[in-house]
């Protein structure tokens, strides 16, 4: 508002201090605290010691490669899932039958719902004696006996993304929904007129258009992933045998439950520099878009 | 017509929505079925989806066997409203800001804010710990409220930047020009014209607080009597004889709230959480 201020003023800035004031204490002087600790041997005792790159030295001497590997495979499993699972479904609830707006409100539910409770209800179904999954399975004779989902390493793994995959599933979903009713319907038309059959109109007109919404939601979708903590927590807290410890759980671990804050802190600068990498390619792709929509408007 | 189908398609459409939802909705079904089933039915084999003697039963005595249940439910709504109204007054301001000021910078913060939001409360949690621990919240009611707040404001100014740059700025500018002073402007003009932009901001950011309540309050807090739901579960859990009838009761009765928000304005919650993730 140009003509509203004039003179440099400190008004907009001032309408900032608020929320900068609690990203800042909650979200970036964290974010700062955590790289120093992360050179420290910083525990309960009360003084801490800068020890150089020692944490670093340590976690990589040991198991802790196997874990970046175990949660980027984690995250692709998960993600991919996600998009397959979400392109599908809103494909379905995009075609024009009765009944489709209910059946919108009903996709939502696992992402509105907090996750933690979302993630109890799994919890029993992953029951091998009595829960939903191994009961009906072997009522259809899939499975000879009871299994424990979460009792073996395989099992458990997979048990995890699944969930996951039920959590992200919803929001990938309606917003590539969204992404296809705003595709033109005329195109759809002049190819019908031509007489494109119906797959070849998704494989040629749908699905190129909402690749950009695919591409972005994607990566969204990878760092939420990368970030979750609360399913595997509640599932397994990593186990069995650390089969599921993915880098925030092992963090977690690290810092938390062994009171090893510069040990853990190093694990965290990590998944930070992952992040990092992840938001800078998403901001690129942004850019990229909208430099493209520009284009196309002129 | 160009979307008449043959019949087969529409078999075809509809049984894969059913498997769709199915995935989507069988815990909750599940849940419901254990919430009916007796104690000693609940551990039966082989597994039958009705068992004798179901019954609502669960749902009332939970209240005397689950502890502090009422209050855990009134934790969760307690913490995710203060949430929400502390989201809202760093939000609206700065919102404006960002909608509809020039100044210095403005980019890069806004990118900052963005870009921030990418790292989650988790990989932050020793810092956080000891900030806590220093300001002498935890196990305070503060330790859960402001961190949850934190990580809900980026969304959030980003939904409502764009809902006010869709609103014509000739409003404020009339009453710049008959003299009213900004901070008037904000209050008198523009949170009237922007109400349904900010309840849209409000009930997704009370959602957002209302399903992230357990990594901090598994953290900072070890006070029974301030737990969220979550976590106030989540407990039973190590238990030998966890009542998996009641906690599955306790949790659908836990839910019931934002499921009911939810159905009464889904319209309004869906463009929220899609336009969150639309970074236009």
């Amino acid at each position: 508002m140009q003509a509203m201020g004039g003179r440099p003023n400190v008004f907009p800035y001032l309408l900032l201090v608020p929320a900068l004031f609690i990203t800042l204490a909650i979200v970036a002087w964290p974010l700062l605290e955590t790289v120093r600790l992360s050179f420290t041997d910083a525990s309960l005792k009360p003084t801490e010691e800068f020890i150089g790159l020692a944490n670093y030295e340590k976690i990589f001497s040991r198991r802790f490669p196997e874990v970046i590997g175990r949660t980027f495979y984690w995250m692709a499993i998960s993600v991919t899932l996600k998009m397959v699972v979400g392109v599908m479904g809103a494909m379905l609830l995009n075609s024009a039958v009765p009944g489709r707006g209910l059946m919108r409100v009903l996709v939502m539910p696992p992402w509105i719902v907090p996750i933690a409770i979302g993630v109890f209800m799994w919890r029993w179904m992953y029951n091998g004696q009595f829960g939903m999954i191994s009961g009906v399975a072997q009522y259809l004779g899939i499975l000879a006996g009871p299994y424990e989902f979460l009792g073996d390493r395989t099992g458990a793994f997979y048990s995890t993304v699944v969930t996951d995959v039920w959590v992200g599933t919803p929001m990938v979903t309606i917003y590539l929904l969204a992404a296809m009713q705003s595709i033109s319907p005329d195109l759809h038309e002049a190819a019908w007129v031509d007489g494109a059959s119906r797959w070849y109109r998704f494989r040629r007109i749908t699905l190129p258009l909402i690749m950009p919404a695919v591409a972005t939601m994607g990566l969204l979708s990878a760092i939420w992933t990368f970030n979750s903590f609360d399913i595997i927590w509640i599932l397994t807290e990593g186990g069995p045998r650390g089969s599921t410890t993915t880098m925030i759980i092992d963090t977690y671990k690290t810092a938390i439950s062994r009171n090893r804050y510069g040990e853990g802190a190093a694990r965290a600068v990590m998944i930070v520099i992952f992040l990092s990498s992840f938001a800078a390619f998403y901001f690129y792709m942004l850019s990229r878009m909208a430099k493209r929509s520009l284009s196309n408007d002129k | 017509m160009i979307n008449k189908y043959r019949w087969w398609e529409i078999v075809g459409i509809y049984l894969g929505i059913a498997v769709f939802l199915l995935f989507i909705l069988a815990p909750f079904l599940e849940a419901f079925l254990v919430s009916l089933r007796p104690l000693n039915r609940i551990n039966s084999i082989p597994y039958k989806i009705i068992t004798d003697g179901m019954s609502f039963e669960a749902y009332f005595t939970m209240w005397k066997n689950v502890p502090r249940l009422p209050l855990y439910i009134w934790n969760s709504f307690f913490i995710a409203t203060c949430v929400t109204i502390i989201v809202l007054i760093a939000v609206v301001p700065a919102a404006w800001a960002f909608a509809r000021f020039e100044f210095k910078g403005r980019d890069s913060i806004l990118a900052a804010f963005l870009a921030i939001n990418m790292v989650g409360g988790a990989v932050l949690i020793i810092p956080l710990f000891q900030l806590m621990r220093d300001l002498g919240l935890l196990n305070t009611y503060m330790a859960m409220i402001v961190p949850g707040a934190a990580f809900l404001i980026p969304t959030a100014i980003w939904l409502l930047r764009s809902y006010l740059m869709k609103i014509p700025r000739e409003l404020e500018e009339a009453a710049w020009v008959d003299g009213a002073s900004r901070p008037y402007i904000l209050w008198k003009v523009i949170l009237p014209i922007a109400m349904p932009g900010i309840v849209v901001v409000a009930i997704a950011t009370f959602i957002g607080a209302y399903a992230q309540q357990f990594l901090f309050a598994l953290t900072f807090n070890s006070n029974s009597d301030l737990h969220p739901l979550p976590v106030g579960i989540y407990q039973f859990f190590g238990r030998q004889t966890v009542v998996w009838n009641e906690v599955m009761a306790a949790s659908l009765v836990g839910i019931l709230p934002v499921l009911i928000i939810y159905i009464f304005l889904q319209r309004y919650i869906i463009a929220g959480l899609t336009a969150g993730a639309v970074k236009e």
